[in-house]
Order: C-alpha cells, then structure tokens, then sequence
C-alpha cells in the first residue's frame, strides 16, 4: 500500500522548503486534474504532495496597463475567464481557459498546472507563448524567470529543479491593434486531447492593414510545445494578405515534427497545423482590427 | 397514415389501451435519482474481503510458471487463485469427453491454465483485508511467460500460416470438421435461388469490401461479482447482470455445481447493451471465497472493462448485389469474417441472418466464418452482428440507387420485405412494418427539408433485427390492499419493470400504480432467460398476461365461493367481478382483495412461458451531416429514428431505445474504435481516447414510434431495443458520401480518414 503525505502550506517560502525537502519525491499540486490522475493512474509516484491553493502569490489574479497581467500559478481557469481585465486584454486567453476540460474541471484546473504538466497538447501553453508569456519561478536559490517557451523541456518534463515552484505567469499589457486566437483540432466536441492546436498572436500597424510583427506556437506536434518563430516572422512588415499567411502556415507545418498514435498520423497533424495556423491568423487579425 | 393525435411522433396506432400505450413512472426510479439504489459494487456483506485479479500483459504467451508464494506470504491476503483451482484442472480429457473443448474454453476464459490469448487475461487473483492489499499482491505474483506473436486481424488469422491461438481448434465448415487446425472456428452458409443466375440477370452490379473496428458497448457500470461459497456448499453470488440464470449456469458449469447450489441476486445494472451477459469475475470471486472461507468482492476498473470484456467484433466483409435498371434486386451474396476475439463465438450468423433482412430478395448467397484472434472474446452489443452487415449492406443499396438515379427511400421501398417474404436463411416474415417505417421516413418533414448551404449531405439507412422470445418465468400475488405484487427474473436494463407492471394492470384491469415489481434472485423465481435480444418487454410480458389471466380466474373462483354460486356464473371485467344475472353481487378488485384474507387467503398466479410470435423489428434512420472539407470532421445536423415497435407499451422508453441506438450508432461510425498497437497492447482504454459521442457532439435524436401490431403478441408488442443500432453506420457513411463525395468502406470514420478518402489515397 502507499502512503502519500499531503501539506497546505500558507507561503512560498514555507512551500519551497517543503518541496525542497521531498526532492524528486516531491509533487506540487494545484487543481489536482493532471497530478490525482496520474498518481492514481501509477504514472507518477510521490512521497509528498504539496497543495498550491492557499499560497496568496499563487492566487493572485491582477492586472495593470504598465506590467501586464499577473497570473498566480493556481489560479483556476474559471476565475480567468471570469475576470473583466482578461476579458478585455486577453481573449486569446480565454479561448484556452475556458475549453480546458468541462465546467467541473475549470472550477480547479489552473494554467500553471498546465504548464507544469509539460503535455505537448497542453491548451493553454501556445497561447500563452504567443502572447510572449514568462514564468516567475521560486526556489531555495532565488528566484528567476524563464520565457514560456523555454519551460517545457520533454513530455511531463519542464525547467523546475527539485525544491522550485511556478509562483506565476507574467503576460505584457496588449499593445492597440494586438490580437490573439486558440484553436485545436479534436475529434469530438468536446473532453478530447489536441490532436493538434495552434496560438497566434498579431501586431499590425495602426492601418490594419499590415503586420508588424506575430508570433505562433503549435501544439500536439512534437515533445513538448512548439514556438514557430519562422512563422511568426515570415508576417513582420508584410501587408495583411492570403498568400502571406499561407506563407506563414507552411513555415509552421514545417516547425511541426509530430508522431504517429491513436490519436492522429503524422500527415493529419501537419496538415491540421497548416489549416490552424490560417484560421487563427484570421480570428487573431480581425481582433486586432477591433473585430 | 394514421396518427394518434395525443402523440404525435406514433402513426399507425390502430388500438388504444388503458395502461399499455401511456407513459407511467418507472417503479425504480426514485432509488436511481436519489442515488439509494443497489448496483453490483454497492454490495457490503459482514465481513467482506476484496478481490483484484492479476491479467496479462502480452496478447499471446505460453504461461510456464507462476509462483504465488510472495503474494500469499503478504500481510493481509487471504486467498491466491490460479486456473489450478479450476476444477478443469483436476479432469480429464477422457472424463469430458466430447465437453472437453467447451469447458476448457470456457474455464480457461475465466482464469488461463496453459496460455493467455489477449492482453488483459486473467492469470490469477488475490483476496485481500482490502482492495490496496490486493492491489500490492498482485504485483508479488511471478509469472514465467513464453511471449508467443500474437494475430491481431481477421484475415491475417484466416491465412494458413497464421500463428494458431488453439493448437486443438479445427473448423466446423458446413456440417464437416477440418484435419488441420485453424483460427477459422466456423464456416457458415445461408443459400436461397441461384445468386449466380441473378446476377446475370442484373443490369448493375455494385461489388464493395468494408472493414468495421471491434467497439465497446460503453455501459457506465464496470463489472463485479460478490460471491459467498458457505460450509454447507452453497454459493452465493451478488452481480450486475443481464441474466442472473445464465451466471447461475455459466458459474455452476465452470466450478462443476448443480445450478440449485448456486444462487445469483441480480443487484440493480447500469447499462449492458449485451455484454453484461458472460460473467467475468462471478466463479474467480467464488473460488477466493472458497480458499478464504470469506465473502469476496471484486471490481473491475475502466480499462479492465476495456482490456478484458467482450467487445462487438471488427470485421471483414464483401458485399455484392444485382438490380435491373428499375431498381429491382435480382440477386445478392455476402462474404462475413467476423473476429471472435480469444474464443470462438462472434455473432457471425445473427449478422448473416440480418444482413439482407430488410429484403425480399430471390436469390442469395450468405457466407460466413467466426475467426478466433489475440483480442478479448467478443460478447453481444445490440442487435449482435446486425449493424456491422448493415453498414455493408446499405452502403452497397445506396451506390446502386445513386447509379440508377433512383431516390434512396424508393429503392427500398421496391425491394422491401413484407409479410410472407422468404428470407435467406428460411424463415417467411409475418406481418412486419418495415414498409411502414420507409414511408413514414418517406413523408417526414426532414426528409422534404432542403439540406442549406455548406457540404452538407442527407444519408438514409434501414436497420433489421428479428428480436427473441425464449422463456421467462413470473408470478405475481394478490395482497390483502389491492396491490399485486410482481415477481420476475427479468433483470430490468431498460424500464422493463414498468412495461411488465403496465401489460399486468392492463390484463387485470387496474391501475398502474397498483402492481409493484420485483426483480429476484434465481431461487426465487423459476428460470428466466437473459434480458436481452429485445425479448423481454415480449416474452416475459407475455408471461404476465398469462400469470394476470390465472389470477383474474382465482378471483372469479373466490367470488362465486363467496357469493356462494357456480363460477360460470361469475364474470371478471375492466377490474370489477360480477355476478352475471344479479347486479346487485359486484365487488371491485380491491373490494375482493380485502375479502381474501378470510376467504381462503392470498392469490397467486404464475407462469412459464416460451412463445412463440416474436416479431421481427425494423428501423430506418434519417441523418444530415455537414463535412468540414479542411480538417475531415463530420457534424450530425439533424437524425430522425423511425421503428416499428408493435405496440409502443411505455412510449417514452421506446423513444429512449430508439435514440440510445441510434446514439451508438453515432459513435460506432465516427469515433469509436480499439486501437491496438502491432502486439495487441489496447492504446486506448479510457474513455478519454475512447471517444464515445459527448451531448455536445449530438442533435436531439428526434423519434418516430411506428406500430404495425405483432399478430404474434396480445398487445402487439415487438421488441425495440436492437433495431435502432443498425442503421446509423450506413446511414452516416452514405451522408458523408453525398456532403463531400467520398464513401468510406471502413468504420470508423473519423476526421483523418476522411480526410485521407478526400486527397483520393484513403482506403
Ligand atoms: C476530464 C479532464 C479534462 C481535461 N481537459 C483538458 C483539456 O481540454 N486541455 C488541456 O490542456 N488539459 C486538459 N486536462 C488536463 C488538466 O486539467 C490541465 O492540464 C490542467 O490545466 C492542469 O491544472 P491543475 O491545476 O489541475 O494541475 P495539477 O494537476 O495540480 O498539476 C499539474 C502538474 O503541474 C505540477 N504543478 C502544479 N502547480 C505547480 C506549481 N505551482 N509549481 C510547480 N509545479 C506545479 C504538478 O506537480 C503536476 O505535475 C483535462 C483533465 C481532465 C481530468
């Protein structure tokens, strides 16, 4: 039989020195959708489980024109979409937060989890690094921060060295005729893993006309998360147009290295990467022009 | 056509009833809702110890040892079984004789003696304090496997050097036994006129092969079995069942018992849909209560449920019809290869039998092979066999009408079986509404309604199954208040004890409100076949009008013994008992009810029924779905279910079966699949990948209950909870081809195979 110890604690500090203490026995835990799954499934195992929930950093949800928005690393995906600043300054946001499981698991599941979980279908990472998101993170050494593309290193594998946690989430302030879109392709509806998903965010110029810069990030198609920069350059200075988004989804496809499984072939995710990466541009660009 | 004007989805209504036809609450219902009611894994006996069972990992492997001793050291067990405890273990082939092969099959399904034949087998089982114990312990358990290549495909299993599952398997072909051993358990043949002449004979021929995948039936209870084997020999079982008497046999048959020293308690079910009719865990729960002197319980989890119980077969099959240029079929043949999974057994011959049921066809040719394969053993799943020909079938209908220009509906409608047509394999129809269910279709709204803008496409399938009959045994009490209790062995899966209730307060002509069913243990009841086959609402109703009809005799016999007169002179009519000539001697039901007690006591009517007169069920399913050309999704628009229910008994249930069907169907065409790696490793055994449809994946399945009376049933009652699962394969597959113009010969039809048939190098 296995015992597992659980901890509340109230601080960071007091947070860091208990994971710290576990080692990789260690198992942070937030809206518990990914960590009791996997720990009941026998695909992870830990000594301790550390609860994230009544830390006040990692519950912070707020937002201010100069710093962007804060998102503390538990905040659950309910309390984002519900709130009035990311509505108005991150709707891309917000295409992730609320499509994340069903109303039962927007209640717990929060967006630091899904990064730290490190799935390459994790919906909320894409968008989080097209909007150019950086992880603040906490450990017995101090604190640093790590660009969202940069977190995710394999499959359930991320940057976090035994002892640290992911305190939170800063995104910068939207900039006027910025706009954002996530979509994923999944068979069904509804409660379905990414067969593949797509983030972009557009810049355009005060015409509307024409990009200033983007940024584009895929899901499901490789080991972890992937941050087209190709892509998202191909558009920097180009008039907004068909064939320049073409353009840009073919040098995403080309960014996408995916596998073969039960959930998809090789050619259909490639594929779905191009039609994605197109049908965000689009939403991403009439948002941007106010649409 | 006839429409009843207090419902308006039934048409053909031609009697109306007091009870049978309204729409009462199920007697069970308050228990489901407010979450009281007893399913299988509820069951909490004093002093109850918790079984887990060890399974294979490989799909194929020589078992050569397993040493137990770590697990049965642990603390806390306190049972270890293995196939030795079998009592298949300790006989021989000479003691068995010809039941040599059946019981050793059936044994070594429950636990593997020399080999495991599919991922998930199980190999032994402990008996625990609790369920983490045994959890641990199975893990102490040390099983020495020679890993073997496992065959994972139909026609890969059918070639001569295919890797055998049963080195004593030989084929059964047509009456004769093979020398060599093979996969291909049996050979089938249904033969009606001269298919060859009919083909000549046929303008056009259209000739397809279609490949469908095994799917689950997706009940939401897992399996369990509680099972109590007490010093004096008696055992006791506590189950989700479809069939507490064929547990009771199948148990007993495997530890060597007479059924009377086996006693199954049905506990409430949730959901079967057929493959709640083998018992899994029943005899292993047995044995460990044997070896611990304890009762045993043992659940499975979802991917057990996956892994180790019987899925629906995939299959292989050739489809091959004739017509005249007017659309007539002159003659059609069919090739069926279905997977049995571990053992022989897929429903191979129900899908023979159903294939061209929808037809009146002079000439035929039905072939078929039941093929063993390293995947679980296939069980029943609605209407078994039926759909997987169907898709086949209506597929092959639908490229012909579309190549003679003839409307879909029409060229069903010419070639549809009617009463007095002679189906393949023999039997000659009785009144049967399939070409009232065509029309009704025909006339519906959405069938007339323009399909809109988009790639968009209207698909139209029909659906057979010839429903059961079989025996049922019932009796029902008359209490001193009135209220007659009903005693049955029919497990209720989908309302049943309603629709018995309503067919006894009907006969006996009382409330509804006044018959309260039982559903009760095999001692309690004489032997009841499994609720399943769409026999229930049937057969065993019909046993309830028989067991009403004696009581309604007992009470006129009562009456006259109290009215102090002959009984002749005694009627029984819409609840009341009169004397024939004098008015004034009038008891109502009830009245004489409370006369019982000291009048010579309680009455009891009982019966054992087998009828015969099932009626045959059709449906045919209407459906639009749009093709997003880009990524290969399908969405399902709009769905209309028509079946011809005889008599809809509780219309709101029939509706329920029909839209349940046609949900399945649904996830059957699009999603549904196992998906095995090359060793025959399930990879998706949740239903996260599993992908059944969700409500957002779904339009209201909107209903048309057709009933053309079964002559064969004093309500007109046919069975409805098959037919609907026929027809959404065919019907998906030949909207899909109309929306983008592609036709899919293999199921399912998910995004990315659409997407392949559409850049033209898919199947
Ligand atoms: C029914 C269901 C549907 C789902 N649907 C989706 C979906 O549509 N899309 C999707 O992307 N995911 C989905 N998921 C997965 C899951 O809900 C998400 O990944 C969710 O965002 C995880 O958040 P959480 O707060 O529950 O994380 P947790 O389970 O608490 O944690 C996830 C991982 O992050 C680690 N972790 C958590 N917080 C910290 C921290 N502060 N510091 C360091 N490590 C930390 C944990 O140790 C664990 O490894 C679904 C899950 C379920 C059960």
């Amino acid at each position: 039989m296995e015992w597992i110890d659980f901890a509340t604690p109230k601080s960071v500090s007091e947070a860091v020195e208990m994971m710290a203490s576990k080692g990789d026995r260690a198992r942070a835990m937030a809206g518990g959708t990914d960590v009791l799954v996997q720990l009941r499934g026998g695909r992870r195992s830990a000594d301790l489980v550390v609860d994230m929930k009544e830390i006040p950093e990692l519950n912070e949800l707020s937002y201010s024109a100069q710093n962007g928005l804060t998102l503390g690393a538990a905040v659950p995906c309910y309390r984002i979409y519900q709130d009035k600043a990311v509505i108005d300054n991150y709707p891309g946001l917000i295409d992730a937060a609320s499509l994340i499981g069903g109303i039962q698991i927007q209640g717990r599941a929060s967006i630091g989890g899904n990064l730290c979980n490190a799935a390459p279908s994790g919906d909320s990472i894409p968008p989080i690094i097209a909007l150019s998101g950086v992880a603040n993170i906490t450990g017995p050494n101090g604190n640093r921060q790590v660009p969202v593309e940069d977190f995710c290193t394999g499959p359930g594998q991320n940057v976090l060295q035994n002892g640290e946690i992911l305190v939170s989430l800063t995104i910068p302030a939207p900039q006027p005729h910025s706009g954002a879109n996530y979509l994923r392709f999944i068979p069904r509806n509804e409660m379905d893993i990414a067969v593949a998903g797509v983030g972009t965010s557009v810049l355009l110029d005060a015409s509307g006309q024409n990009f200033v810069s983007a940024r584009i990030s895929l899901a499901s198609v490789a080991p972890t998360p992937v941050f087209s920069q190709a892509a998202g350059d191909s558009l920097a200075g180009k008039a907004v147009s068909d064939e320049a988004i073409q353009e840009a989804s073919e040098k995403a496809m080309a960014d996408a290295k995916p596998i073969n499984d039960m959930r998809g072939t090789v050619r259909q995710r490639v594929h779905l990467v191009g039609v994605l990466t197109r049908r965000t541009l689009n939403n991403a660009i009439q948002r941007a022009r106010g649409g | 056509m006839v429409s009843n004007p207090a419902e308006a989805n039934i048409v053909l209504s031609e009697v109306e009833f007091e009870v049978v036809g309204k729409r009462p609450i199920r007697p069970d219902g308050v228990d489901k809702v407010t979450g009281r009611a007893q399913y299988g894994a509820d069951i909490n006996l004093s002093g109850l110890i918790h079984g887990k069972v060890l399974r294979s990992p490989h799909a194929h492997a020589r078992i050569k040892s397993i040493d137990t001793s770590k697990a049965e050291a642990y603390p806390g067990v306190r049972a270890v079984v293995t196939a030795k405890n079998l009592p298949f273990a300790s006989l021989s082939k000479e003691d068995l004789g010809g039941d040599y092969m059946r019981l050793k099959f059936a044994s070594d399904h429950v636990l593997a003696s020399d080999k495991v034949l599919f991922k998930g087998h199980p190999v032994a089982a402990v008996a625990a304090n609790n369920p983490h114990v045994a959890e641990e312990a199975i893990k102490l358990i040390n099983v020495d496997y020679e890993v073997l290549p496992p065959v994972l495909d139909v026609l890969e299993a059918m070639k001569d050097d295919a890797p055998l599952l049963h080195e004593e398997l030989r084929t059964t072909s047509l009456g004769e036994t093979s020398e060599k051993p093979s996969n291909i358990a049996a050979h089938l043949r249904y033969e009606k006129g001269d298919a060859e002449v009919g083909f000549a004979a046929a303008d056009v021929v259209v000739e397809k092969e279609f490949r469908t995948a095994a799917v689950h039936q997706g009940y939401i209870e897992p399996h369990n079995g509680t099972a109590f084997w007490n010093t004096d020999g008696q055992l006791s079982i506590w189950t989700s069942t479809q069939g507490a008497f064929a547990v009771r046999g199948s148990v007993a048959d495997v530890l060597r018992q007479p059924v009377s020293k086996v006693k199954v308690t049905p506990m409430e079910i949730g959901g079967g849909f057929g493959g709640k009719i083998t018992a899994y865990l029943d005899a292993i729960a047995a044995l460990l209560s044997q070896k611990s002197g304890a009762p045993v319980k043992v659940v499975m989890s979802r991917v057990d449920v996956f892994e180790a119980s019987g899925p629906a077969p995939a299959t292989w099959m050739k489809v091959k019809i004739g017509a005249t240029k007017d659309g007539k079929f002159t003659a059609v043949k069919a090739e069926l290869s279905f997977e049995a999974g571990a053992y022989p057994g897929s429903p191979v011959m129900q899908g023979m039998m159903c294939s061209f049921g929808c037809y009146d066809v002079p000439n035929g040719l039905i072939d078929g092979y039941d093929v063993v394969v390293n995947k679980p053993k296939t069980a029943a799943y609605r209407a078994p066999g039926s759909p997987q020909a169907a898709f086949g079938v209506e597929s092959v209908v639908d490229d012909i009408a579309h190549q003679l220009g003839i409307d879909p509906i029409e060229i069903r409608l010419l070639n549809a079986a009617k009463e007095g047509t002679r189906r393949i394999e023999g039997p000659v129809a009785n009144r049967i509404g399939l070409v009232e269910c065509l029309e009704a279709a025909r006339d519906h709204d959405h069938y007339k309604k323009p399909l809109g803008p988009g790639q968009r496409g209207r698909g139209v399938a029909c659906g057979y199954w010839m429903n059961r009959s079989f025996s049922s045994s019932l009796s029902m009490t008359v209490n001193y208040d009135g209220i007659v209790t009903l005693i049955m062995g029919s497990v209720d899966i989908g309302g049943t004890r309603a629709s018995i209730a309503q067919q006894t307060a009907e006969t006996l002509g009382i409330a509804y409100e006044n018959v309260k069913p039982t559903v009760v243990d095999t001692d309690s009841i004489g032997y009841t076949f499994i609720t399943g086959g769409s026999r229930t609402s049937f057969a065993t109703g019909w046993a309830a009008i028989e067991a009403a009809e004696e009581v309604k005799k007992l009470m006129v016999a009562r009456a006259a013994r109290i009215w102090d007169t002959s009984e002749d002179d005694v009627e029984y009519a819409d609840g009341v008992i009169q004397h024939r000539s004098d008015p004034e001697l009038r008891m109502t039901f009830k009245d004489l009810a409370r006369q019982l007690a000291n009048t010579g006591g309680a009455i009891t009517g009982s019966a054992n029924v087998e009828p015969a007169g099932e009626g045959n069920g059709y449906a045919v399913h209407l459906v639009d779905v749009e093709v997003d050309p880009e990524t290969g999704k399908t969405d399902i628009l709009r769905f209309t279910a028509v079946q011809d229910a005889g008599k809809a008994v509780h219309p709101s249930y029939v509706e329920g079966q029909m839209q349940g069907g046609a949900v399945q169907g649904i996830g059957w065409a699009l999603n549904e699949e196992y998906f095995f790696d090359d060793k025959g490793q399930m990879m998706n055994s949740s239903f996260l990948d599993y992908r059944m449809p969700t409500s957002l994946d779904l339009p209201m399945i909107d209903t048309v209950i057709v009933e053309v009376a079964n002559p064969g049933h004093p309500y007109g009652v046919r069975g409805v909870g098959e037919a609907a699962i026929v027809p959404p394969m065919a019907a998906i597959a030949n909207a899909i081809n109309g929306a983008a113009g592609v036709r899919l010969n293999s199921l399912p039809m998910t995004p990315g195979n659409v997407l392949d048939a559409l850049s033209g190098d898919g199947q």
